[in-house]
């Protein structure tokens, strides 16, 4: 086992791995020539992964091979597992060119990727965000770049950290440079344009760097007075000695000013030290920041304006929302630099809203005070506010074309990693057709459609009056009388002598999820529509709350949901007629399509949730590798994902292979399989009958 | 003519009346406690709005002692019905018995009846709810023919999370438009610290850092939060922490793993732990 593969073997599985981006000039040859030199274990590894970025890219699995020898003396599988996590990422964000860089550009990783102890932001992502969530209170986007700098939106932050020989040293630098890219906007490094500050100096990069330096220092004693936990690390970082001449930073009244001055004193006789915790300050953060101040402004005025007229209808019409409104923020006492808003309606306290609070907030974050002016603008006919508003419109309409669709992850087996945002999903309307479908399905089913609303009838929960109740809300007089005689006769008077009111509770919603793709097409989609109509009929009988969607799509940028009937929609013509225009499509990407619906069950509240399949076989893609395991592995993850949110889902199949696969999707009972199509539209119902019976 | 007979059929009786002779320790926030006094003055009913934990239920009970009324206190289930307020019939071996429930209870000796988490209630409650909430002020006992008066002691306050996103657990207009609404909310900063120091006797830099945590997690509600935390974990936590539980495994029990189940979430949380002390 332990015996290394040979050239000639190694050549063999290369040229079948590669053999899309191989040629008479670039051969598997010099690839296994190299691979050969390394333990068996390793070759493994390197055809394993080969093998799995093939499924991305041919090019990129390439790339990797030629990469790996050399990369693999230095690392170890752990730290290049993440180095090709980090490329294949790259590759689905950037594309070829970006992530085939990050396989060439070894070197570049190798000096963090060699440190096992290194933190990855990747790896890190989820937390840091709550984490910059949970600082900021306004909404914080992470993402990498080369140097950490903040635009005062997104906090950027290097891909990999390992500054340190000990993991959570360098997980906790992380934490320091966002508190720090935080507190550059939160404390005001930004009030002034810093860019324009240094432009003046001779070598600006030095200038801004060294601003950046104070700034750091300044922003120290801010951090340690409410985050004590980040100032420790922040002085230790700084290696616990400070300059007597940047003593003034200290003072909790400093402001980017007294950096600036510090910056003019100082700038020939300073040398910028070499700290890990270093950001870069950029132009980006004055033009964002300006953007957010107009949007926040016009949002500000729009949302004074809506509370208004709930407050004082009988105020003088001329009265100008200025005179009307009054905000004071006072500092909050201690060294939060926090503020306590209060507003004022026509002299009258108000608390405000959420997104009011919240907005107020983050004008204060940006300004320390919200000046009288964005008062005024809520006025009614102002000119600030109609350009205001002009803005804030186009704002929305991008978001309104946006409306309909979602981006979703998707899960990769082999990486044992999600993709991220990786299918984009619409939703759409399935055209009604009028041509009577529902009504011949009725006719020629019906006395099925008696029998089975009969079924159905039983099952339906009603109130009633329970008997012989050992707790209730009323004597049960039958029961007295019988247990008076049992007393007199010498025996125990039962216990059981109440009535109780039971009332009818079948909390319950169900989704019904319709494989739409091609293969569907004829009778299989006959049958769906008829299974559809008499499950409609009986779910009319049972009041459950219900919604029908199919699914199909083309590739990952091509998912589409379509709408049949939704929870609010009652069951009429339109959902008839949609019901009988559902056409068979394209190709069943079933990941996304449990995902999306998982949204729309969990919005709906009720004890139960169901999540029903109707599928005629695997889920399969067009071209993209989704066939076979890579599409079942990601449908089982969002069937797991779909459960822990506590939503039972169960799939009703006709493919006969789905002993295979199924019971690895949906558990050993969650499913069954309808032998013969033409049952379907009996069984269907029936089986909905006893799933929640 | 409430019964003193042992009934063979009771289920365990909540909301027992209850004297508060020593002052619960209650920091005012607003005006809430003049409003509370002159809405009683005023035989108006009162509706407590605001999350878990901020105080709501120590609320109550500080004004119960303030007005020196007993307090009925029934936390409201989803099997509470209009006669487990009012009262029901029992059967003893020889007799019928009426037993008065809570409300009627609380009716009949001009106490405050604070129903915790109205809208967890039945439906059918807010038959014996309304009359009573209303001008008429009157508790109809439809079982036994009989009309309770409410003397002008007595209060009927309800609490309300309006914080829960379900469509079901929202209370109905025709009810809250009856009660006078005092809606709280998380104290500032300075006041939930002197709130943590005089419940625990923690020290200020404790305090400080325990509302400063909080205020993290309230900003991820909504974020992968239903809730931030309430004064009363911070008050749990520095409870712990006074009996010399290190701060980050006193928070981690008594704020993360109460917030959250989700592994990342928990340590998000802990990260802010560490950040703060």
């Amino acid at each position: 086992m332990t015996v290394p593969l040979s050239i000639t073997e190694l050549t063999h599985r290369l040229d079948y791995l590669l053999g899309p981006v191989l040629s008479s000039r670039r051969t598997a040859a010099p690839l296994a020539e190299r691979l050969a030199a390394l333990g068996r274990e390793q070759q493994d590894f390197v055809l394993h992964w080969v093998e799995v970025i093939d499924r991305s890219n041919y090019e990129m699995a390439y790339q990797f091979a030629a990469a790996a020898p050399a990369a693999l003396a230095k690392m170890d599988t752990a730290a290049a597992e993440a180095w090709i996590l980090e490329a294949l990422d790259t590759y689905d964000r950037d594309g070829l060119y970006h992530g085939s860089q990050v396989f060439k550009q070894i070197d570049l990783w190798l000096p963090s990727a060699a440190d096992a102890h290194a933190a990855a932001f990747a790896q890190h992502a989820v937390v840091l965000e709550l984490y910059a969530c949970g600082l900021a209170g306004r909404r914080m986007k992470l993402d990498v770049a080369a140097e950490p700098y903040t635009d005062t939106e997104t906090l950027f932050l290097p891909p990999r950290i390992a500054v340190f020989n000990d993991a959570a040293a360098n997980f906790n630098l992380y934490k320091v440079l966002i508190t720090l890219l935080w507190a550059q906007g939160r404390y005001g490094t930004f009030h002034t344009d810093v860019i324009a500050a240094c432009a003046a100096y001779a070598d600006q990069h030095r200038a801004l760097s060294l601003l950046s330096h104070f700034e750091t220092l300044r922003l120290e004693s801010r951090i340690a007075a409410v985050l004590p936990g980040i100032g420790r690390d922040l002085a230790r970082l700084r290696g616990h000695t400070s300059d007597p001449r940047c003593a003034v930073l200290q003072d909790p009244s400093a402001t980017v000013q007294d950096s600036l001055r510090l910056l003019t004193g100082l700038y020939d006789q300073f040398e910028v030290p070499s700290l890990p915790h270093h950001t870069t300050l950029r132009a980006e953060a004055s033009s964002t920041r300006a953007a957010r101040l107009k949007r926040e402004r016009s949002a500000l005025a729009e949302a004074l304006a809506q509370l208004l007229p709930e407050q004082a209808t009988d105020k003088a019409p001329q009265a100008t929302a200025g005179d009307r409104i009054e905000i004071q923020a006072k500092p909050a006492p201690g060294a939060s630099g926090d503020f306590d808003v209060e507003i004022r309606i026509d002299g009258m306290p108000m608390a405000p809203p959420g997104h009011v609070a919240q907005l107020l907030d983050s004008i204060l974050q940006d300004l320390g005070e919200i000046p009288d002016d964005y008062l005024h603008a809520a006025g009614s006919g102002n000119q600030a506010q109609a350009t205001d508003n002009e803005s804030a419109d186009n704002g929305t309409a991008i978001a309104n074309d946006e409306t309909g669709t979602h981006l979703y992850n998707e899960w990769d087996h082999k990486r044992r990693h999600y993709r991220k945002d990786w299918c984009l999903l619409r939703e759409l309307d399935v055209a009604p057709v009028d041509n009577g479908f529902v009504e011949d399905t009725l006719a020629r089913y019906r006395p099925q459609v008696v029998q089975l609303k009969r079924s159905f009838e039983m099952l339906r929960d009603e109130d009633r009056l329970l008997k012989r109740q050992a707790t209730g809300d009323d004597i049960d007089f039958d029961a007295l009388v019988a247990g008076y005689a049992d007393l007199k006769s010498g025996m125990e008077l039962p216990d059981r002598l109440l009535t109780r009111r039971h009332k009818a509770e079948r909390d319950l919603a169900a989704l019904f999820m319709i494989d739409m793709s091609g293969s569907t097409k004829g009778w299989i989609n006959d049958a769906e529509r008829e299974s559809l109509v008499m499950l409609c009929e009986a779910l009319e009988v049972l009041g459950d709350r219900y919604a029908i969607y199919g699914f199909s799509g083309v590739t990952r940028k091509r998912c589409e949901i379509f709408r049949i009937k939704r929870f609010d929609e009652a069951y009429d013509d339109n959902v008839k007629q949609r019901i009988a225009g559902i056409t068979p499509q394209d190709y069943t990407r079933m990941g996304v399509a449990i995902r999306h619906l998982t949204k729309l069950l969990n919005g709906v509240d009720a004890r139960t949730r169901l999540l029903v399949t109707l599928s005629d076989g695997k889920p399969d893609d067009y071209s993209d590798h989704y066939r076979g395991e890579y599409g079942i592995e990601d449908t089982r993850q969002a069937l797991i994902e779909a459960h822990h949110t506590g939503i039972k889902p169960f799939c009703i199949t006709i493919d006969h292979e789905a002993r295979d696969y199924l019971p690895h999707l949906y558990g050993p009972v969650n499913w069954t399989l309808v032998d013969h199509v033409e049952r379907l539209p009996l069984k269907v119902a029936d089986i909905y009958r006893r799933l929640t019976a | 003519m409430a019964s003193r007979a042992t009934p063979l059929n009771t289920r365990p009786a909540q909301g027992e009346a209850r004297i508060i002779a020593a002052e619960p320790y209650y920091e005012p926030v607003g005006g809430e406690i003049a409003l509370f006094e002159a809405a009683h003055a005023s035989q108006l009913p009162v509706l407590l709005k605001g999350p878990t934990g901020c105080g709501k239920t120590r609320f109550i009970e500080h004004m119960a002692w303030r007005l020196k009324r007993p307090l009925i206190t029934v936390s409201c289930h989803d099997d509470l019905t209009a006669a487990d307020l009012v009262g029901r019939y029992l059967i003893t071996s020889n007799e019928t018995v009426w037993i008065d429930g809570p409300l009627a209870r609380a009716v009949r000796s001009g106490a405050i009846c604070y129903l915790d988490e109205v809208v967890e209630a039945r439906r059918d409650t807010t038959v014996v709810i309304h009359p009573l909430a209303d001008d008429r002020r009157m508790l109809p006992m439809e079982k036994r023919g009989e009309l309770l008066q409410a003397p002008p002691e007595f209060l009927l306050a309800m609490s309300y999370n309006p914080g829960y996103q379900s469509v079901l657990k929202e209370l109905k207009h025709s009810t809250r438009q009856r009660f006078v609404a005092i809606e709280f909310q998380y104290p500032n900063a300075v006041l939930e610290e002197k709130i943590i120091r005089t419940e625990t006797g923690a020290d200020a830099a404790i305090a400080t850092a325990l509302v400063r945590l909080a205020q993290m997690t309230r900003n991820l509600k909504g974020n992968g939060l239903d809730e931030g935390a309430s004064t009363r974990l911070l008050v749990h936590a520095a409870k712990l922490i006074a009996r010399g539980i290190p701060p980050a495994a006193a928070c981690h029990g008594a704020i993360a793993e109460a917030l959250s189940d989700d592994p990342e979430m928990l340590r998000a949380i802990d990260e802010f732990v560490s950040s703060v002390f």
